[in-house]
């Protein structure tokens, strides 16, 4: 077996990211304490380049280390997404740490490691490096979700996360054993080419059991709202963003790649956990009272909006269409998400105060825009007109309609309608009741929440290069 | 870029122009707010009057506009198009009249967070010309949702004290009824490979039982707006909380988004579907046209009391539409506009009065004729035109739909328009009622608390250009049946 530049070129973003993650932890060593900004400025800065690296390779396929690893349009797409991802990130946490006196440098390097697991993930094409990437994505968000020790309730989402993390994880190994002992191959496309047995359906079937708790579908979501609620806030604001997208990621191509023949098995607890995962997710949400909680159920709900577009993965006719569906909504609830997270941040106090629903009664009368945003944020997350958020509905919805799932649709729509309930709940405390909010302005907040706020609104005027963009993030079928 | 310059185009997105302006503008500085508010919207009609001279009123089709490409991916071809017909142009004429009377209304009445109102007031309006020019399904949705945006708002900040719960219901109501069309719209969009309207209706052959599951998703959310019975009751609730010239858009505007839609989408796009339905809307109008009547007369209060004779009213509007006649919806899109004229009235001249008393009970009221006599007479004429006195504007609709759905195949039965018949004598009974109790006797518990003061010019001016066009359209409907006569020939020809 020879290894040449091409086979690093392929994988050259997580590379060269890894590397400046290494560097970063040495580096800071010498930044003195209160001036973390430059291990943030850092951090960022190789975000950036990778981000950058990424785009040149725009257009390119390929595939790396006797199949290992592959790029395509899919891979690019996510890819850049996670990256985006972490520097919103970064920029949501550089403040946000020192307000609440845990600024440490290595919160950094942690999310560096944690996003090259993410930018493999992407590119796995085989079950190893899915293992591999999971874990190096997972791990360092265990640490960041205990960042805020001694707080208790960061410990305690640190630990839930990690023992439910690990115990999915075993899902994950137990399954790829049993595909591997069914087809003799951990390549994805081995595995397709062999004949569909009883064991590889197991097998397939605890892959997704696994990745189902990374990506927080119901039954499998219960560590969510305690651990997004107990992490830092920028930490969760990344994790709901960033480990959703990769989990996606990954979901997607191993089973449109390496199970289409099982799906008549599959599809139908596809279908009944996106359905699921909708339904528990705005249900609950809507008695929650904590903000952090109920955007957490939120980021439930959305997950079993995206698992819509996962349902027709077995049809190579509509995957195509669904596959960008899935990524184009991704990308609207990832700005969203981060935006509403930003004046979440800006709002929350030290020792967890802020934090209650009602604390934003009177937002809209002290800062105008900051709710004016937040507002955009809520509707875009309804799927209401003018945000993106329609548009992701739409999409996905029509891919829905498209595969022949035309109840699993109806039951998106109709949980739409649900979550409006408590989103507007946000609305209606900051627009029609009276209150004193305090906010902290940080510039990092102000021009997060101001992105991602104009970013809804103006590419929903004009979403086609948008469309297009997701529309040529296919999957390299086999 | 030429697309920005179509009369359209400049119609539908000009009153963002003035809401951009006003974010310019200090919060404190409320007269320049309503100056600009109220300029920008009257240009606003004074765009709408010159398309009408542009408008070919012998031609049936849609003109004006054509389409452009907007999002063409693999797939989707949605199409940014804006164009006027018969059935649209005297509904873009109302939102263009309304909305300035609107906002001149508001000018003592509001005084809490101006900027904010005008804004929203603004943004509406951008919505609800949308909605009646948009001619693709995708581009009329997001104007069909976003116009529920501003309006929950301005009943949110600016309404009475349950504001927020009539806030939420009315979102919520409607949301449900569209978020169903949505996924018909998808399913149209999908089969025919476009989204564009006359496109959709030129390939027609959708197959009879899916065309009643798109009818019901399609009716589902206009049903809700207009409102039929028995999907009603966000209606008096959102009414009676909204503020004035809340109150007026609603009943002027918003509801007849609601037939409007039946109008242009479920009787084109599923003309079997329609056939079968109309008997059963036949039914239901005929039930809320009664109830509707029947539960005014039992109201307390002033605005409820008009709230629900819009239930009755916008039955008269579903009776003529689904006649499927000539008669009928010509009468019936006539009444659309009728009724947003008097019932329009009607809410601005409560408004006017409620400003002084901040009471709307009827029986706290009395002799007002004789305190405000100006006041008085505006109202007399409101109310006959509302309950459809013969030489004003409410008969000559009621009239022709009742024709229509008489001599109605569609319908099948003359009873329905019989029954309905009596909704005329009921509406005369609870409009009267109210007269009575309000303005005539003895001076009410209300006038020994405040001292009355008659109407000034500014109120005067306001509810003026709707008295003539009361008068105009009871004594001459000629000019606007005209206008949509052509448009309606083509449009019944089918059935």
């Amino acid at each position: 077996m020879q290894l040449d530049f091409t086979d690093f070129s392929i994988i050259l973003p997580p590379t060269i990211l890894i590397a400046w993650a290494c560097a970063l932890l040495l580096v800071d060593l010498f930044v003195p304490k209160e001036r973390k900004g430059i291990t943030a400025f850092l951090a960022a800065l190789g975000l950036a380049l990778t981000l950058g690296f990424t785009v040149t390779q725009i257009g390119r396929e390929a595939t790396g280390f006797n199949g290992m690893v592959t790029l395509d349009g899919f891979a690019i797409f996510t890819s850049a997404l996670i990256l985006v991802s972490g520097l919103l990130g970064i920029a949501l946490a550089c403040g946000y740490l020192k307000r609440m006196g845990i600024e440490r440098g290595e919160y950094y390097s942690l999310m560096l490691f944690s996003v090259t697991g993410m930018l493999l993930m992407t590119q796995a094409s085989d079950l190893i490096i899915v293992f591999l990437a999971l874990e190096l994505l997972s791990i360092p968000l265990y640490v960041l979700a205990a960042f805020a020790r001694p707080n208790l309730q960061s410990e305690e989402a640190g630990l839930k996360y990690f023992l439910l993390g690990s115990f999915s994880t075993g899902f994950i190994v137990y399954g790829i054993a049993l595909v591997f002992g069914a087809t003799g191959t951990t390549s994805l496309s081995g595995i397709v080419a062999s004949t569909p047995s009883l064991i590889l359906t197991i097998g397939a079937a605890l892959l997704l059991i696994g990745f189902g708790f990374k990506i927080a579908a119901v039954p499998f979501h219960m560590w969510t709202p305690d651990v997004y609620q107990g992490s830092p806030s920028a930490v969760t604001a990344f994790m709901s963003s960033g480990a959703k997208i990769a989990g996606f990621a990954a979901l997607l191509r191993v089973f449109a790649l390496a199970f289409p023949n099982l799906s008549a098995d599959l599809t139908a607890v596809l279908w009944a956990l996106s359905a699921l995962t909708m339904i528990v997710g705005n249900f609950t949400a809507i008695s929650q009272t904590d903000i952090k909680r109920m955007l957490a159920y939120s980021s439930i709900a959305h997950a079993g909006y995206i698992l819509m577009a996962f349902v027709p993965f077995g049809n190579k006719d509509v995957v195509a269409t669904s596959v960008a569906a899935g990524l184009f909504y991704l990308f609207a609830y990832v700005l969203a998400n981060f935006g509403a997270w930003s004046v979440v941040i800006a709002l929350e106090k030290s020792e967890g105060k802020g934090l209650e629903i009602s604390d934003y009664m009177g937002l809209a009368k002290k800062y105008p825009a900051l709710a004016a945003a937040m507002a955009v944020f809520m509707l875009s997350l309804i799927g209401f007109p003018p945000t993106l958020g329609l548009a992701g509905k739409f999409y996905l919805f029509r891919a829905a309609v498209e595969g022949g799932f035309t109840g699993l649709a109806i039951i998106g729509a109709l949980t739409s309608l649900v979550s409006a309930y408590y989103y507007l709940r946000v609305v209606v405390n900051m627009y029609m009741r009276e209150g004193d909010p305090t906010v902290e302005r940080e510039p990092w907040l102000d021009i997060t929440a101001a992105v991602t706020a104009v970013a809804t609104v103006a590419l929903s005027v004009v979403p086609q290069w948008l469309f297009l963009l997701a529309g040529s993030a296919v999957l390299k079928l086999f | 870029m030429e697309f920005l310059l179509q009369p359209l185009t400049l119609l539908t997105f000009f009153p963002l122009v003035g809401a951009l302006a006003i974010l310019f503008l200090k919060s404190e500085w409320k007269n320049a707010i309503r100056w600009v508010a109220l300029v920008t919207t009257l240009l606003t009609f004074g765009l709408s009057l010159w398309a009408l001279t542009m408008f070919d009123s012998t031609n049936p089709n849609l003109q004006l506009g054509k389409p452009y490409s907007w999002i063409q991916v693999a797939g989707w071809d949605i199409q940014y198009y804006l164009a006027v017909d018969g059935l649209s142009i005297l509904l873009v004429l109302l939102t263009g009249l309304l909305t300035p009377i609107s906002i001149l209304s508001t000018w003592t009445a509001v005084e809490d967070r101006v900027k904010d109102f005008m804004v929203f007031f603004l943004l509406l309006e951008v919505g609800m010309m949308g909605v009646f020019l948009a001619q693709d399904l995708f581009l009329f949705y997001i104007f069909w949702e976003f116009t529920l945006v501003p309006m929950y708002f301005l009943i949110g900040l600016w309404g009475g004290p349950r504001r927020i719960y009539a806030a939420v219901k009315f979102f919520l109501y409607t949301m449900a009824g569209s978020i169903l069309m949505l996924l018909a719209i998808l399913w149209l969009g999908i089969e025919g490979k476009t989204f564009s309207v006359p496109q959709l209706i030129a390939q027609g052959g959708i197959p009879a039982n899916i065309q009643m599951w798109l009818f019901i998703a399609f009716a589902a959310a206009f049903a809700i707006k207009v409102p039929m019975f028995p999907l009603h009751s966000w209606l008096p609730d959102a009414h009676v909380e909204a503020p004035t010239a809340g109150s007026v858009i609603l009943a002027g505007v918003l509801l007849k988004m609601g037939t409007y839609g039946f109008l242009r989408f479920n009787l084109p796009l599923f003309p079997e579907a329609t056939v079968q339905a109309a008997p059963w809307i036949a039914l239901l109008a005929t039930i809320g046209i009664i109830y509707g009547a029947a539960v005014s007369y039992a109201q307390a209060d002033v605005k409820k009391l008009v709230a629900y004779s819009s239930v009755s009213h916008l039955g008269f509007v579903m009776l003529g539409l689904f006649a499927l006649n000539a008669q009928g919806v010509t009468g019936a899109i006539l009444q659309m506009v009728n009724h947003g004229v008097s019932t329009g009235a009607l809410f601005l001249l409560v408004g006017m009065v409620y400003e002084q008393t901040h009471t709307r009970e009827i029986k706290v009221y009395g002799g007002l004729w004789k305190l405000m006599p100006v006041f008085g007479s505006i109202m007399l004429i409101s109310a006959l035109s509302s309950m459809g006195l013969p030489g004003l504007n409410g008969f000559v609709g009621e009239f022709t739909i009742l024709l229509g759905a008489f001599g109605s195949k569609a319908i099948g039965s003359p009873w329905y328009a019989g029954v309905s018949a009596v909704g005329v004598i009921l509406a005369a009974v609870y409009i009267l009622y109210m007269f009575q109790k309000m303005f005539l006797g003895p001076a009410g518990e209300v006038a020994k608390e405040h001292e009355l003061k008659d109407l000034n010019w500014r109120e005067i001016l306001t509810v003026a250009p709707l008295l003539v066009l009361m008068f105009w359209i009871g004594l001459y409907p000629a000019p606007f049946i005209n206008l949509i006569a052509p448009a309606v020939e083509k449009l019944v020809i089918g059935y």
